[in-house]
Formats: C-alpha cells, sequence, structure tokens
C-alpha cells in the first residue's frame, strides 16, 4: 500500500505554503469512476469493496444518470471477511456474471477500495488470474481507488499508472506526443485540429476513447499534462523514456496560448507559424473571457481543497479576470506537474496542502470572500450563511480546457455572482 | 460478494447520520476514511439543508494504520466535544473502521469527555441505512431514557381526566420520505381531534426532549423502519401502547382516528375532524378512467403497503404487483400481497425489480427514484411515493402523504403522469388522426409521462434554418458533438451570427466565432 496522498515536499511556490492535517471532506478516489467511464466507452469499472463505495458514485454521480452503467460494486459481506467464501472464487463468479452480461466491454477495470486494501485482498492477483480465464474476450487490470490511499481525481492517476506497463514501445528514431489526463471528445478534437495546423503529428490522448488506444512509448515520446491529477502516471512514462513538457494548463486562453507554445517550442516549430495558427484561437477566447470579466473583476476567492484544479483555476482567474486570491486549499499538490502554474502566480497567494476542515471554514467565514470553490456537501452549508459558493465538481465534468472553453470557464465563476445580483429575495449579504 | 449496480439504502452508518442530521444538540464522530464525507451532500444536496450535517469524521490514512487511528479517534473526539458542546456525543464506525477495530465507542467512553457517548454498532457487512437509523434511534432513546424506567410489572398510572391526551411521533427523519410535512399534518389530525403532540422524534427534537417520551399517552409508530424498534422497547419497557396504523390515504386515516382515539380513551366524531377531497375526487367521472388501470407497487415496506390500498380502494386501479427493497419489512409486505393474491417480490437487486416491471407491463408504476427510472426507460407512467428519492421529491411547497390532505396530494400525484380522463376518451375516437394520438403524449406534459417515448424529432428547427446559409460538413459533425439540449440554441445561434456578418458557409471556426459572440 502506498501512501500516494503525501506529497513531495520539494517547493516552487515563492509564497506561504503550508501542509493541514485533520478533517478532510473530499471524495475519495472511485469517484474518478464517474468521469473515467464516459471518456473510455468500452471499459468497466468493477469496484470490490462495501456498500458505501456503491452509495457513493451513485451520490456523487447524481442518483442514476445513465440507464445501465458501465460501473458497478461487487460488495464483500460478511462470508467474505470471515473467510467463509474465498474471495477469488467470489470474483471469479461475479466477473463471470459481468461478462455474460456486457458482451461490448473490452476492458475491465476491479477497483480497490478501503475494505479490500484493508483486508489486503490482492486484486492484481486476482486479475491476473482472471484475465488468464477470459483471454481474448476482455482485457482485466486492477487500481486501487481506496480513499485511504488516493484523493477524489487521484483515481484516475491510479488507473492510468496501472496501464503505463502494457503500453508498447515507440520504434527508434520515431518521435510522438502524449497528452494525459482526461479530456471531453469534443476537447480532443480541437486539439487535434491545432496540432494538424502546427504540423504536429502522432499525437495521443491518453486516456483515449477506446480501452485499446495504447500509445507507444519510448525516447522519443515527449509528455504533456491536459489535468493536474496525473503526477504519478507522468512519472512512470518519464521512466519509459518520456519527455514532460514543462508548461501551465490549457486552461483560459492565455494557458492555453502558453500550453501549446510549450509544446510547439519542444517541437521546434517556427515562431511566426506558431503564432499564425495560435493568433485566432487566442483572440477568440480572449473575446469570450471578456464579456465576463465585469462581472469577476476584483472580486476574492477562496479555494477550499478539492479536485487539484485548485491551483491552475487560480492563475486563471487572477491572471484573465482580475480576481484576487484569498487562499489557494488543495487535497494534494503535486509539484512535478505544477511547475509551469507557480511561477505565474503571485508570490503573496498562500497556498494550504491537506485539510483540517472545521478551521479552514472558520478562515472563509472570517474572510468573507465573494466566491468560495468548494466541494458540494459543503456549499449550500456556506450559501446559507450568506456566501456565494462554486462547486468544484462541475470543474472536473465540464469540457473546460482549450480555446474555445475559455469563455465557459470564465461563465462558470461569473454565474453564482450574476445571480446574487438578479435575485430580490433572500439574503446573501 | 454481491454484485450491485445501483443501492436502494445506503450502509447503516448513513442512517445513523440522518438520525444525528435530524435532531438538535447531537454530535456524530464517525470513525471512517475521507470519501465517507460524500455522506454531507446527501443532506445539503437532496434535502437542500443549509447545514452541515453534526458529524465529525476521521479520514484516516493508509499511513495512519497500525499506528495511530486511535489517536485520530480521540483527537477527533474531543475536537468535536468542544466545538459544537452537544448534549449528547454518538460514536460509530463505518465499514472500513469496523475492520480496523479501533473500538471508537470504548476509545469514547475512557476518554473522560465533557458529555455523555453512546456507542453505536452499525454491522456494516450484514446491515442498510433504514437498519442503521432504527438502531441509532433506539440506542439513543434506551441510553437516555433506561435509567428513569419503572421497575417491571409497575401499572403505568391513568391519565388525569383534565389533561389533554397526548402521543408522540416516533420515526420521522430527514431524509424520509416527505417526513417534514407529515409531521405537520399529522399534528394538525391530532390537534383538531383533541390529542397534543408531546415530542417528535428524531426530526427536531434534543436529547432533553427524548427524555421526556413517557409523558405522552402513547407512541405513533409514524414510520416503523426508523421507529419499530424504539416502540417496542417504550412498549415493555414504560408500558406505552404502540399506535401501529400510518395514516397514509383517506381509509388509513380514519382508521388512525379511530385507533387513536380507542389508545387514549377519548370518543371522536369521525367527521368532524376533518376531510378529503379524495373520495369525490374519485367519484367524479373524470375519474372513470383510472379503473382498472393496472399498477406495479415498489416502495419502503410501509409506503408500499399503505400505497397498495390506495391504489385499490380509493383510486380504484387493480394492483398488478407489489414488493420492497426492505428485507426487515418483507413480513408486511408478504401478508399485503396476499390480500390482493400476489406474490410479492423482496429484493434488493434493482435489475430483478425491471425485469419484473417488464414483465407486468403495468400502466403505471409507483416506486421510489429507480422505479422512475426504470418507467421512464420502459415509457411507462410514473409517481415517486418512497426513498430513495431525488432533489425533486423534496418540494418547496406543502405536500404531505399523510392524512387528509395527504389524500389530497396522494390523488393528484398519482393522476399527474396520466393521460386526463376526458383527454383519453378523444384520443380513443380520434386514435387515427395524424398529429391527435396517442404517440403525442399527455397535452400538460412536455417530455415526461406517458407517450414520452413518442419519438422526438432532432431535426425539428430545421424548417427555420434560412436556405442561404450553409453549415460546411465539418462544423455539422461538430455541432452533433454538443449536447443535444443546447444543440438547438448553438444552430440558431451561429445562423444568426453567420447572417450578420454576411457569410454563405458556416465552418467550425464560424461556430466557435458565433459560441464566443454569445458568450455571457
Amino acid at each position: 500500500m502506498s501512501a500516494v496522498i503525501v506529497s513531495s515536499t520539494e517547493s516552487h511556490h515563492a509564497g506561504p505554503q503550508v501542509q493541514e492535517r485533520g478533517q478532510r471532506a473530499v471524495f475519495c478516489g472511485l469517484t474518478s469512476i464517474i468521469w473515467l467511464h464516459r471518456r473510455i466507452q468500452d471499459a468497466f469499472f468493477l469496484v470490490v469493496g462495501s456498500r458505501t463505495c456503491a452509495h457513493l458514485i451513485q451520490s456523487a454521480a447524481g442518483v442514476m444518470i445513465f440507464a445501465e452503467p458501465r460501473f458497478a460494486t461487487a460488495i464483500l459481506g460478511e462470508r467474505d471477511l470471515a473467510g467463509m467464501a474465498d474471495c477469488h472464487e467470489e470474483l471469479d463468479r461475479v466477473v463471470s456474471e459481468l461478462i455474460a452480461r456486457r458482451s461490448g466491454i473490452n476492458r475491465l477495470f476491479l477497483v480497490g477500495s478501503c475494505p479490500s486494501e484493508v483486508i489486503k485482498l490482492d486484486l492484481e492477483t486476482a486479475a491476473a488470474k482472471l484475465q488468464a480465464k477470459h483471454e481474448n474476450k476482455v482485457r482485466i487490470s486492477s487500481f486501487s481507488g481506496s480513499g485511504i490511499e488516493t484523493t477524489f481525481t487521484q483515481g484516475e492517476d491510479q488507473c492510468l499508472k496501472s496501464t503505463v506497463a502494457e503500453l508498447p514501445t515507440l520504434e527508434a528514431g520515431k518521435e510522438n506526443l502524449i497528452v494525459l489526463g482526461t479530456v471531453s471528445d469534443i476537447v480532443e478534437d480541437q486539439f487535434r485540429r491545432l496540432f494538424d495546423e502546427l504540423g504536429i503529428t502522432d499525437v495521443h490522448f491518453y486516456p483515449g476513447r477506446k480501452a485499446g488506444d495504447m500509445p507507444p512509448i519510448g525516447p522519443g515520446t515527449r509528455l504533456i499534462a491536459a489535468q493536474p491529477f496525473v503526477g504519478e502516471t507522468a512519472r512512470a512514462l518519464i521512466a519509459r523514456g518520456a519527455v514532460l513538457i514543462e508548461a501551465p494548463f490549457p486552461l483560459g486562453a492565455e494557458g492555453s496560448k502558453s500550453w501549446f507554445e510549450a509544446i510547439a517550442e519542444a517541437y521546434s516549430r517556427p515562431d511566426d507559424l506558431v503564432q499564425h495558427v495560435l493568433e485566432l484561437p487566442y483572440q477568440r477566447a480572449k473575446r469570450a473571457v471578456s464579456s465576463h470579466r465585469s462581472k469577476l473583476e476584483g472580486k476574492r476567492i477562496h479555494f477550499l481543497p478539492d479536485s487539484q484544479l485548485e491551483i491552475p483555476m487560480a492563475r486563471f482567474l487572477s491572471e484573465e479576470c482580475g480576481l484576487a486570491i484569498n487562499e489557494i486549499g488543495t487535497p494534494f499538490h503535486d509539484q512535478l506537474v505544477m511547475r509551469g502554474e507557480l511561477s505565474r502566480l503571485a508570490p503573496e497567494v498562500p497556498i494550504v496542502e491537506g485539510q483540517d476542515l472545521d478551521p479552514a471554514l472558520e478562515r472563509v467565514r472570517e474572510s468573507r470572500p465573494d466566491l468560495t470553490v468548494c466541494g458540494m456537501g459543503i456549499a449550500n452549508a456556506l450559501e446559507s450563511e450568506g456566501l456565494r459558493t462554486k462547486w468544484s465538481i462541475e470543474l472536473v465534468f465540464s469540457p473546460v480546457q482549450g480555446f474555445d472553453q475559455a469563455g465557459d470557464l470564465a461563465s462558470l465563476f461569473a454565474k453564482p455572482l450574476v445571480r446574487e445580483s438578479i435575485l430580490e429575495v433572500g439574503s446573501w449579504s | 460478494m454481491e454484485l450491485t449496480l445501483w443501492t436502494y439504502e445506503g450502509p447503516p452508518h448513513v442512517g445513523a447520520i440522518r438520525v444525528a442530521a435530524s435532531m438538535r444538540d447531537v454530535h456524530l464522530m464517525l470513525h471512517s476514511p475521507q470519501g465517507d464525507t460524500y455522506a454531507d451532500l446527501l443532506f445539503t444536496m437532496i434535502e437542500r439543508d443549509g447545514r452541515r450535517p453534526p458529524v465529525t469524521y476521521t479520514t484516516f490514512q493508509a499511513r495512519d494504520l497500525g499506528s495511530s487511528t486511535a489517536e485520530i479517534v480521540i483527537k477527533s473526539l474531543r475536537e468535536a466535544a468542544e466545538r459544537y458542546k452537544p448534549q449528547v456525543l454518538m460514536v460509530a464506525d463505518s465499514c472500513t473502521a469496523e475492520l480496523i477495530q479501533d473500538q471508537p465507542g470504548a476509545l469514547a467512553l475512557g476518554a473522560d469527555l465533557p458529555v455523555p457517548v453512546i456507542s453505536l454498532e452499525m454491522a456494516a457487512y450484514t446491515r442498510k441505512e433504514n437498519w442503521g437509523a432504527a438502531e441509532t434511534f433506539y440506542q439513543l432513546v434506551r441510553g437516555l431514557l433506561s435509567r428513569n424506567a419503572p421497575a417491571p410489572g409497575t401499572q403505568r398510572p391513568s391519565r388525569d381526566p383534565a389533561v389533554r391526551p397526548s402521543v408522540n411521533l416516533l420515526g420521522p427523519t430527514k431524509l424520509g420520505f416527505r417526513c417534514r410535512d407529515d409531521v405537520v399534518e399529522v399534528e394538525r389530525l391530532l390537534n383538531s381531534m383533541g390529542v397534543d403532540v408531546n415530542v417528535v422524534a428524531p426530526l427536531g427534537a434534543s436529547p432533553q426532549d427524548l427524555l421526556s417520551i413517557p409523558n405522552a399517552d402513547a407512541n405513533v409508530n409514524l414510520c416503523p423502519e426508523v421507529s419499530d424498534l424504539t416502540c417496542s422497547w417504550l412498549a415493555r419497557t414504560f408500558g406505552m401502547p404502540t399506535i401501529k396504523t400510518i395514516p397514509m390515504g383517506w381509509g388509513a386515516t380514519r382508521d388512525f382516528i379511530a385507533e387513536v382515539a380507542a389508545t387514549v380513551g377519548i370518543e371522536v366524531n369521525m367527521d368532524q375532524v376533518g376531510a378529503s377531497r379524495l373520495p369525490w375526487y374519485s367519484r367524479s367521472i373524470d375519474s372513470t378512467y383510472l379503473t382498472g388501470k393496472r399498477v406495479f407497487v415498489f416502495a419502503d415496506g410501509s409506503h408500499a403497503v399503505a400505497a397498495a390500498r390506495v391504489a385499490r380502494d380509493e383510486m380504484g386501479f387493480e394492483v398488478v404487483g407489489i414488493g420492497t427493497y426492505s428485507r426487515e419489512r418483507a413480513r408486511d409486505v408478504r401478508a399485503a400481497a396476499k390480500e390482493y393474491g400476489l406474490e410479492a417480490l423482496i429484493t434488493d437487486n434493482y435489475l430483478e425489480v425491471e425485469a419484473r416491471v417488464q414483465e407486468l407491463q403495468p400502466e403505471m408504476v409507483l416506486g421510489t427514484q429507480m422505479e422512475r427510472h426504470i418507467a421512464k426507460r420502459l415509457g411507462i407512467p410514473c409517481a415517486v411515493i418512497s426513498t430513495p428519492a431525488h432533489v425533486q421529491d423534496y418540494p418547496a411547497r406543502y405536500s404531505p402523504q399523510m392524512g387528509f390532505e395527504g389524500a389530497n396530494v396522494l390523488f393528484d400525484t398519482w393522476v399527474h403522469p396520466l393521460i386526463m380522463g376526458l383527454e383519453e376518451h378523444l384520443l380513443h375516437m380520434f386514435r387515427d388522426d395524424f398529429e391527435f394520438n396517442d404517440s403525442v403524449g399527455p397535452s400538460h406534459l412536455g417530455s415526461e409521462g406517458e407517450g414520452a417515448r413518442a419519438a422526438k424529432t432532432e431535426n425539428a428547427q430545421d424548417s427555420e434554418t434560412d436556405e442561404t446559409i450553409v453549415w460546411a460538413f465539418e462544423a455539422e459533425k461538430e455541432l452533433k458533438k454538443i449536447p443535444f439540449f443546447v444543440r438547438g440554441k448553438a444552430r440558431r445561434n451561429t445562423e444568426k451570427f453567420a447572417e450578420e456578418q454576411g457569410l454563405s458557409t458556416i465552418e467550425v471556426d464560424t461556430l466557435y466565432d458565433a459560441k464566443a459572440h454569445f458568450s455571457n
């Protein structure tokens, strides 16, 4: 069992940085399944856990949005725990049932949970045994999304990391680019068009739309993160020879431009071509963002830890929308992929890693920011105290990356403030 | 190991949180990893609660295992007692904590805390949410009241005739189905028959309030899923009679009035207590079309049994299937099923329920949020009558299910998804008409309810398209990637934009230029 919630101590932020320990109010890594199963369209996620795991996923997803989901829970019962039933045999039965039911599935992930980790259920071995049985039908492997090891978006990191060993080796002398982290299909298509225009070919999005989309990897691979929660996978890819391109995340007009420029620079694309290709979408993104700027400018925002998107979001909001950052809380600060961001953040902005819920809420109450970005469980509680909130899970679920989503991203933050100015009922003061 | 897609009930500790969140001046310390904090959103999002439930989660991590999880428990207990100053501190394990056996209850009792502690055992691997709520409520009531119990065999003193009779309403909780309004309605009903409500619990009660439970003449077992255990303990220990009829529907409400009157020993003129419009609405001729509609009922135990009676005796439906996900209530539901000549479906497997609905092909489903989805998929009208329920089933308006007003609400709610009587009649008369036919759906419903299965033409807006503007193939393809519910707007905006710009062909860039243009 690794303790991936613990972060590196290396620091790239000039300003105040503290680690807090205490009560956390963040989902566990199982929550990642909600977007991973929409992204990888032929994958099934089988959580081996308790009723709590099943209840968590369905509650976090909003009850039953998809008729027959491509995720399920194998709920451990007393017989499994008491050793009266052989867990591997039980899993074998459950998986056979599942595969018989869902013929279109090409990939099955067994997902470890808190209970399965605590009883030391070896899902890796289980997956290998099941693979032998279902060879040629479905590829089976495992990763952990347990809340004792992963927080919220780290579930995706664990999932991707678990597949790195399967990636084919890139032929010597060849080059390719891996864009790491789930983006929605429409964002992938927009990015591909720009890569084409920049003359950058052989681009792979990881994870891809199909479980079989496995990018080859080797010393000719350049790697760029599209999401901030893929640090472990990035390290595993680097270990297989990939070279990480340092850049801010493609959020907002400036973030997206810097992101593409960093890639183009790594490919030594001529500067005038790069500027020519990016100019139109960049200006368009700036126009889209500018229509929201007046609603956001000068407002104070506070981030409570949730999705690991806090630092890049804060950078976008301060750089492009003129917001003042009160505090950035983040559940886990992976400095490897965050280097491109930190240099663009005002040095006095405090970053608080981890969480101690009650004191953190007290800081919010004391400073009364104009907007607090937080998890769903906390948002209404703060609203009822007269504070405006933006629930952060939407930032993970909606397409927000790239030039043509920059306006949407600004509007996600502007909407609660606009609403406040419209409503003539109740009080938010 | 049990394969589960969707679960009707949460784990037992969610039941404990429901009891804590329903009450005042209690706090729950739950030994659990961080993911378990999702339970907060059940209350703040689904029920729109303006405060977090009064729960401190220990949120231990892998690195704490084997060394410091017990220390985290003690620290969390002290901080919770200090910060929240509850009258009672409850302590429980979630599923993962149960495995590491820190015994937080014992730790709490030995920690010399400045607050009484109630330790709960939640049996995460055998039990579920409603059991957890029932067990928590029982432990709390027993923990507070057992020292006040009279000696066994003591005769309960009879009420002074000068004192108005009173009862307790036991069982209503947060995240229960319409509990907020049912409590108001039942209290109104009792008051109009000259009976006071002594304590409502857990909803709105403090531990102090629980201490006065024995002052009432009887307990109303309003939500047996939660209050059964407590009512029988109070009956055994304090000799308090239990009123068992659940006043859901017109007939059951009258039965309830009779049972209360008999239990507390008063005479009541039934017709002066109150009245419902349900009997007349059901007899009015528009309701003729309800006759013999085949309904399938699936809910928690008490709502399933009550709904079946209303469906058959008060709406004139035919009950073609009945079931429950609650194994604790299976006996009641089986007994009720027998009365309708049916075999009850007792399962918490959503797929089995779906298969049964598919097989029975009912004309209406009365169920939970799960059945709402099943019915939607199969194109069958559905009304939600029980938990689990979603945000739309915690309405802003007053909408009880119990008492005479509750009967009115049931009539309206169950009729709403159906095609109105006269309209159904006309549909039969003109069934071959090209625009007025049964695939059009009820005239008062947009896209939900009966007939929703009718194919929706996605290109309905095509007729509006200006013929001088052409969509390039790539742009059209891009448009299709936009979610369907905003696609129409995106199409119209882009065309308007292209027209303003004097463009004749819409490219992908035009689409995004328009998006940026209209973005605000």
